[in-house]
């Protein structure tokens, strides 16, 4: 992927500088207004194939410095507890952080805009070819491997339950029940989630006496 | 391709909804949009409804958008606009406030029992999600395989995602799934 200008013209405005700044010295860079709050989740959004959220890390906190490695990870465990999609989260407390509310929806259509235009008009493309043997045949291909990508994306995961405060035992069962009522009994997301979650809060919550 | 307006708006309402119920990411109300497009309203056929969510993910951008192609499979661009601020509105609200009240209290017992207590359920649903959309592949042995390959290789190596998919792409191109 090619480097556009925006992003040398932000690294050379900073000080070369390491790892972290110099104690009092330069203020770590910030995006100069909204707008470039806007363009900057633009770009990182249209690199983001099958998922954006490593592109995110390497462009906000590597490459443009907008933030430190230990912000990013506390604004995403939040951006992962709360509902919604946790990309879309995460950029509007970046915006938010910056600018204020106006800064949220600037990050927000940033990420969302032209992404949707593209894959609106990729659907409706495939309306028109979507008797084409070819395009059929791509699409039940790349059908097979996002059930693969969503399926390793669980499997990672099911090793944080290592570490949980409910202990390994209880958190496994938790997830292989949700695995049961959603996937072989097709329980409303509604009903699991009402069930469920408030047992799972309260065992959490005993479990964590202080 | 076009829905009465009160169907638009029970799709609304049902967004609304589910939008409030994604926690661990929009991906994990893919089963419930299932049960309801497909299975309830039989606005979509199970194809429709896996590639929707290929198409998406095959598009850079965050996943979410994939709720905007169910729409606009469901009723054009009046469908899309439906689903997507549906989903939109409620956590983008909720997401503003709590990053703000977060910063008072980030380490009480209250919060951290919530993230604790979500954790395996959220997982959970990331696994259901993904054997429901394999449910087009596992008619047939090559797409079984070609699964079984993209949990192996996001498992065991760094390579990105996009390449799978475009593997995926070649690969169903030449019918071998």
């Amino acid at each position: 992927m090619p480097v556009p200008e925006v992003a040398q013209d932000a690294a050379s405005a900073a000080p070369p500088h390491p790892e972290s700044p110099a104690p009092g010295g330069t203020p770590p860079p910030r995006p100069a207004s909204p707008a470039e709050l806007f363009w900057a989740f633009t770009r990182l959004a249209l690199q983001g194939f099958g998922g954006v959220l490593p592109v995110a890390q390497r462009e906000l906190v590597e490459r443009r410095r907008w933030l430190a490695k230990q912000e990013f990870v506390e604004l995403l465990s939040v951006a992962q507890v709360l509902p919604g999609p946790n990309i879309v989260n995460l950029s509007l407390m970046i915006g938010d952080r910056f600018f204020g509310a106006r800064g949220a929806f600037a990050s927000l259509a940033g990420m969302l805009a032209a992404p949707l235009i593209v894959v609106l008009a990729a659907a409706a493309v495939y309306a028109e070819l979507a008797r084409h043997p070819l395009v059929a045949g791509a699409l039940r291909g790349m059908g097979a491997v996002a059930a693969g990508l969503i399926l390793a994306t669980g499997i990672k995961l099911v090793g944080t339950l290592k570490q949980s405060a409910l202990g390994r035992e209880l958190a496994f069962g938790l997830a292989a029940l949700t695995v049961l009522l959603v996937a072989v009994l097709h329980w409303p997301l509604l009903w699991v989630l009402g069930c469920l979650g408030p047992l799972a809060m309260v065992l959490a919550w005993r479990r964590s006496k202080p | 391709m076009s829905l009465p307006a009160s169907d638009l708006l029970g799709l609304f309402g049902h967004f609304l909804v589910l939008s409030l119920l994604a926690v661990g990411g929009g991906i994990t109300t893919a089963p419930d949009m299932h049960r309801y497009l497909v299975l309830e309203r039989g606005w979509l056929s199970d194809a429709q409804f896996t590639t929707s969510i290929a198409l998406a993910q095959a598009a850079p951008g965050p996943n979410i958008l994939f709720v905007a192609v169910l729409g606009w499979n469901v009723a054009g661009a009046a469908g899309a606009a439906t689903t997507m601020l549906g989903m939109l509105l409620p956590s983008t609200t909720l997401a503003l406030w709590a990053t703000r009240w977060r910063h008072q209290r980030r380490d009480t017992r209250g919060v951290r029992a919530f993230t604790e207590g979500m954790t395996p359920i959220t997982v959970g649903l990331l696994l259901a999600t993904g054997w429901i959309l394999s449910e087009p592949s596992r008619h047939d042995l090559g797409a079984v395989a070609m699964v079984l390959l993209t949990v192996g290789v996001m498992l065991k190596t760094r390579l990105s995602p996009m390449w799978m998919v475009a593997a995926g792409a070649v690969v169903g191109m030449a019918g071998w799934v």
